[in-house]
């Protein structure tokens, strides 16, 4: 059984017991467990099932690359699943829940799957889901979607908050480990802005467990130096993440995951620029591939090790220790220094180990040299091991019971981090491993390497070889800042002599199919030796083909513990040398990441910023029923008691035509264009001619794109000889301010012209119906008879005690004013106008009644009539495309041959016969079908209301030769495929005479 | 995310501050130019993979264009310029001929 | 004229360092290049302050004169003077070629007060900027998470913040979370 010793565990603090429930079942750890110590602890070594078999499964590592022991964590609003016991602190409170069970961990019906795995093979899906066709939607995909996804996605909304930190150093030194600690050190000692980066709540490593009472003290010591340091910032708890371009590193930081009272941000995403990157992030344990390698119980050495080390938990009471290299040899030791039982250590090497293998021979440890494990006996818990020769195929030799196994099969450098932003990799024979190549590092923007790896993440494990090139490392690093100062590596506690490890990928290595099948490579995704090899004789080659063919490395930890050995066994499998089938690719983040972390503040009222007019509130405390444009929030329409929206814009609307209505148009945009080249400026911008128009006058315009696509509309106002106002629409302020600014500053930039976008400067306020010009006289304004103050012109009054600018435009073909105030000034005269109104029973209106008054004037509305790929004479405003301007911006683009061809669809008015409204984006239908079958189309609506003004349904469309066919009746298909006809008529519905607006 | 430094205001962000407007140093066909010219103004494009000049804003900051010459490749920076030249300047080219012989970008090389 | 009044109307709120939506002040914003010693003779007439270099600001009490790009300037002053400074700019360079707009209530200006340490790591939390080493004096136009700001220090301990009024209401709630957070360092 596992259990906790009586003594031993340098992390957890026993006089500082915590409770904890798995599966609701409440059990006691210790202040510095992870759950995973703690389960083991408490003698649950099967901690969960597999994705595909469902096989039951243990902890197999201590660390990060853990595949197996993943929780939901929490509860309600802070569940997550998939949580790595290894990495999860213990603290009171904490709820555990195994996952990928029915109905219980112990009895599982899914386990069913094991005994089908000969007929689910690698490939299987793709192989079984291909045909026939129809039984995709009804049959394969429900069954998919039941058995996909491991754990139980969170239901309730995050209770949490997420911030992100935005970080800059010199050199950033991820992994605190004896590595990262010597590079930090040396990086900082000249000076550099250093920061160090430990994704464990502490420093130090392994070497605490490896280096023992040497190593811990070593640690103790450089941690101290350098935390004295103000040129140092030391974050533990904090993963780095991902390496990106021009040195941007992610760090992920936990804040909270440990603590049983929560306050604050759960999660900090540090957004970190630094000039040099020194990955420190050691090495990860491989396993061994042999039959039953997945038994619970059977675990790395090195986990076997910190359990014991760290946690002062043994993992068995009788440890075989199987292995292909010196390094495993240390957990037998420290096991049988525990007091626990090693019956043996099989070592797949004929000569066995150095000084270690002396060392555990001296202990009374028995070692066979040259064998292997045949097979693991147990099925929810290890009972015993079948021994074999290491060659041949595995004919038992001998039976051991026991009930645990420490694997190892050497160590694979950490490289994710290195490989990320394009760092190669090189392979090492002699340690049998990938290592980063430091001739082909990552580069960053001056084209220098940026990236360097300093310790096991380097393939360097003897530690006084980790501190004398981590510390050069920290050197060469603050080099490129000239902040290298001037240190020697720490001394390093002696290191034993070792003999060389020889790669063992399969166990025995002629292991017939039988044993082949129940040797695993990637445990998370249950992806086999043979599944590996049968992907190769399928033709799967290439090793990301082979990946995605068997799911191998794919699942939530990403192959840190397969990728390595699946490739080696495709590399047999191909004939082919290791190096040259090489590894998938790494990709950030190294693990995952909250979504939480990921959004930061973005979430909530800060999802995004939303921008509010400066009678935003009131509008909010008057029934506004919000439409958002662009990040604006508008009033639809403001709804009263008892109203619904339809009645609301048609109470709007009658007010507003029958005497006097307000609309909040302070989002338009409002761009200030001044200089002596400003006219001409303008008459680039604009198809109009502009130059010409008067001080004081008021003039519709278009603008169109390079491509002679028309991309905004409104009304410009000439403040002076030297001045323009050009408003623009809600959501094209910020853009045509842009395009102003792209064309004066990189094609006419000798010409002088000054922009300034004042959108936010000025509410602006519609007062539109018959009654404007008296509410305003009622204000104070003077002399402003239909003679006095024409149409198209603006003057400046005084309005309720405020300078005013007011502007005579319509668009709705009311008698109308826009008044321009300053901001803060705008509710004043909003409330100023509402009072005055009163006795014509004033009101507010939205966006939809502006919308419906627009089409009922055949008013085109950027966005509805327009969609990109629409010109102004698509829209028959010929006479607002000045024919006497040799140049204006997509005047070129406009004489192309697909711009003049006769048949483009144009703009017409669209009436049904029976008053009804025409569905939104209805295609008008014409005969036959189109090469796909699908049936040809001569036009589209673009706007549809009801118009309460006429009592019936109108649109707008573009049809082809449209103008051409007035009174002809066309089909439009409806969404349940019958058509609805529509008598094609002129676009202006309303006052066709413009009798209103005077 | 690519770090640029602004020449106009001389400051050094990251790309989140800063706006791509495509390929820099387009001749404008304007009125008068031939279809063939007018479609190479716009729609070709060069795409290499390798040296690049391009046309940025600092849409956060200065809120100016200028121009960057830059490695799609490998993402290194040689230089950024203003927006107002036609051609890159001659010691960025210098530069570019030494860290990369035998480049070519449209006619400059 | 009405009393103006500021996006928020003061709200105030306390966390590591103090934030709060400052009461309307004049702003004005000039186009023109600031290499040319007319427009920059004038405005620093007008601004009773020297015209800072590159990204530089000047600051006399209420008064802010900030450089914002080669060829625009921000002016910030007590409203009571902003009628007067604006006419007599527009005057000084009428026979210049710039452009002098009164933006004083197209923005917002928020201050946040409190320890140094605290105020940098609060500007850290949403802005890609490296807040270490920004100094007293720098004006830096940036992005607070989605949106367009502008930040400097007047003075140690404080930092003042300007963005657009429609995003008032964002940028304060941002600010105000990132003070709630607890301290880092």
């Amino acid at each position: 059984m596992s259990t906790r010793l009586k003594t031993g565990g340098r992390r957890i603090d026993r006089s500082r017991p915590v409770t904890f429930t798995f599966n609701g079942q409440q059990l006691r750890g210790y202040a510095g467990d992870t759950l995973a110590s703690a389960l083991l602890a408490n003698d649950r070594m099967m901690m969960g099932r597999s994705f595909k078999y469902h096989r039951p499964r243990g902890v197999v590592a201590s660390g990060t690359e853990e595949p197996n022991a993943l929780f939901g964590i929490g509860q309600g609003g802070r569940f997550e699943p998939n949580q790595r016991a290894t990495m999860q602190e213990l603290h009171d409170g904490l709820e555990a829940q195994s996952q990928n069970h029915w109905p219980s961990l112990e009895f599982d019906v899914g386990e069913i799957n094991a005994h089908l795995s000969r007929f689910l093979p690698a490939g299987f899906y793709y192989k079984t889901f291909l045909w026939p066709r129809a039984f995709w939607k009804h049959v394969y995909e429900p069954f998919i979607r039941q058995s996909a996804g491991l754990g139980k996605a969170p239901k309730d909304r995050d209770a949490d908050t997420y911030e992100h930190y935005y970080h800059f150093c010199d050199v950033l030194v991820i992994g605190g480990g004896l590595a990262g600690l010597a590079a930090a050190r040396a990086a900082a000692s000249g000076g550099a802005r250093v920061t160090l980066l430990e994704q464990e709540p502490v420093l130090g490593g392994r070497a605490p467990v490896d280096e023992g009472t040497e190593g811990a003290a070593l640690v103790e010591t450089l941690a101290a130096e350098i935390g004295a340091m103000e040129n140092v910032t030391i974050r533990t708890r904090c993963m780095g993440a991902g390496v990106y371009d021009h040195g941007y590193v992610l760090g992920y930081e936990r804040l909270t995951d440990h603590l049983a009272h929560k306050s604050g941000p759960r999660h900090r995403l540090w957004r970190i620029r630094a000039g040099q990157v020194i990955t420190a992030t050691g090495a990860i344990e491989r396993p061994l591939s042999f039959a039953g390698n997945d038994v619970p119980g059977v675990m790395l050495a090195s986990a076997l090790r910190d359990y014991l080390v760290g946690f002062g938990v043994s993992a068995g009471d009788r440890t075989v220790v199987v292995t292909n290299n010196d390094d495993a040899y240390r957990t037998a030791l420290a096991l049988a220094g525990a007091g626990l039982t090693v019956p043996a250590i099989v070592d797949a090497r004929h000569g066995g180990a150095g000084a270690l293998g002396a060392e555990a021979e001296a202990a009374g440890i028995r070692v066979l040299k040259g064998h292997g494990i045949a097979r693991v006996k147990g099925r929810k818990r290890v009972t015993g091991v079948v021994l074999c020769k290491q060659v041949g195929e595995g004919a038992p030799v001998e039976e051991i019971a026991c009930d645990a196994v420490a694997m190892s099969g050497g160590w694979s450098p950490v490289v994710h981090l290195w490989s990320h932003c394009g760092g190669k990799l090189t392979w090492d024979d002699a340690q049998a491993m990938f290592r980063p190549d430091p001739d082909r590092a990552p580069t960053g923007a001056d084209g220098r390497a940026f990236v360097s790896c300093a310790g096991a993440a380097f393939g360097v494990f003897d530690a006084a070889d980790v501190l004398s090139q981590a510390t050069r490392a920290g050197l060469t690093a603050a080099r490129a800042f000239g902040k290298a100062g001037e240190v020697a590596a720490p001394d390093a506690p002696a290191a034993p002599e070792t003999n060389p490890i020889e790669p063992v990928w399969l166990m025995p290595a002629s292991a017939g199919r039988a044993l082949r099948a129940k040797a695993w490579l990637d445990y998370q995704n249950d992806v086999k030796v043979t599944d590996v090899q049968l992907a190769a004789q399928e033709g799967f080659e290439s090793v990301e083909h082979a990946k995605r063919y068997t799911t191998l490395g794919m699942a939530t930890d990403q192959g840190k513990l397969s990728n390595i050995n699946g490739l080696a066994i495709l590399s047999g499998a191909l004939d082919t040398p290791i190096p040259q089938v090489g590894t998938t690719t790494f990709r950030p983040p190294y693990t995952p990441v909250s979504m939480g972390a990921i959004a930061g503040e973005a979430r909530a009222e800060t999802f995004q910023p939303l921008r509010r007019s400066p009678l935003h509130d009131w509008h909010a405390a008057n029934g506004a029923d919000w439409e958002p444009v662009g990040q604006w929030r508008r009033p639809y329409t403001y709804l009263r008691p008892g109203e619904d929206r339809q009645a609301a814009v048609t109470r709007e609307i009658t007010q507003t035509r029958g005497a006097l209505g307000l609309l909040d148009a302070s989002t338009l945009g409002k761009i200030i264009v001044k200089g002596p080249d400003a006219g001409r400026f303008m008459d680039m911008m604009y198809t109009n001619m502009m130059s010409t128009l008067k001080p004081g006058r008021c003039r519709y315009g278009l603008m169109c794109s390079e491509n002679g696509f028309l991309m905004d509309d409104g009304v410009v106002a000439r403040w002076d000889e030297d001045t323009f106002m050009c408003h623009t629409t809600t959501g094209g302020a910020d853009r045509i301010h842009a395009h102003m600014e792209e064309w004066l500053q990189t094609e006419w930039w000798d010409w002088k012209v000054w922009t300034v976008n004042a959108t936010e400067q000025y509410a602006q306020i519609g007062v539109v119906g018959p009654q404007a010009r008296a509410v305003l006289q009622k204000l104070g304004a003077r002399n402003i008879a239909n003679e006095d103050f024409p149409f198209m012109s603006f003057q400046d009054h005084r309005l309720a005690g405020i300078e005013a600018r007011v502007y005579r435009i319509s668009f709705s073909g009311e008698l109308s004013y826009e008044i321009a105030v300053p901001a803060g000034q705008g509710l004043a005269l909003w409330k100023a106008l509402h009072e005055a109104g009163a006795e014509w029973n004033v009101m507010p209106y939205g966006t939809e009644a502006l919308h419906v008054m627009r089409a009922e004037k055949g008013f085109i509305m950027i966005g509805d009539e327009t969609d990109g790929t629409v010109i102004p004479q698509d829209l028959n405003l010929h006479w607002a495309i000045s024919k006497k301007k040799d140049d204006f911006i997509g005047k070129r683009a406009q004489q192309r041959a697909d711009m003049t061809r006769p048949d483009r669809w144009k703009l017409i008015g669209l009436e049904t016969s029976d008053g009804s409204v025409l569905p939104e984006g209805a295609y008008a239908l014409a005969e036959g079908k189109n090469a796909n079958g699908q049936r040809n189309v001569q036009g589209r609506v673009t706007s549809t209301y009801h118009s309460p003004t006429l009592g019936r349904g109108i649109a707008m469309g573009l049809v082809l030769n449209g103008p051409d066919r007035m009174g002809e009746t066309v089909a439009f298909n409806k969404v349940d495929g019958s058509t609805v006809p529509a008598k094609i008529v002129d676009p202006v519905f309303y006052d066709k005479e413009g009798t209103k607006n005077v | 995310m690519l770090i640029l430094t602004c020449p106009c205001c001389g400051v050094t962000a990251e790309e989140t501050e800063f706006h791509g407007g495509g390929e820099a140093h387009l001749k404008r066909e304007g009125p008068g130019s031939d279809d063939a010219a007018l479609e190479g103004y716009l729609f070709h494009r060069e795409n290499p993979r390798g040296v690049h000049f391009e046309r940025w804003r600092h849409v956060y900051g200065c809120g100016k264009w200028f121009h960057a010459a830059r490695d799609t490749a490998t993402l290194e920076v040689f230089g950024t310029y203003p927006a107002q030249s036609t051609r890159p300047p001659e010691d960025l080219l210098e530069t570019i001929r030494a860290k990369r012989p035998g480049w070519r970008w449209r006619d400059l090389a | 004229m009405s009393d103006p009044v500021s996006a928020l109307h003061g709200l105030t709120v306390e966390g590591s360092v103090r934030v709060e939506d400052l009461a309307p002040r004049g702003m004005i914003t000039l186009r023109g290049d600031l290499s040319d010693a007319t427009v920059s003779d004038a405005l620093a007439r007008a601004a009773g302050l020297a015209v800072p270099d590159r990204r530089g600001i000047a600051v006399e009490g209420e008064k802010r004169l900030a450089w914002m790009s080669p060829d625009e300037a921000l002016l910030i002053l007590p409203r009571a003077r902003l009628a007067a400074t604006l006419a007599g700019l527009t005057e000084t360079l009428a026979s210049s070629h710039a452009l002098a707009a009164d933006m004083s209530d197209a923005r917002a200006l928020l201050r946040l007060t409190g320890e140094d340490a605290a105020l940098r790591e609060v500007l850290a939390r949403l802005a890609p900027v490296d807040m270490a080493t920004f100094a007293t004096g720098e004006i830096r136009r940036t992005r607070l998470a989605q949106v367009a700001c502008a930040f400097w220090m007047p003075a140690p301990g404080t930092v003042e913040v300007i963005c657009f009024r429609s995003v008032a209401r964002y940028a304060f709630d941002l600010l105000a979370q990132a003070a709630a957070s607890p301290r880092i360092s």
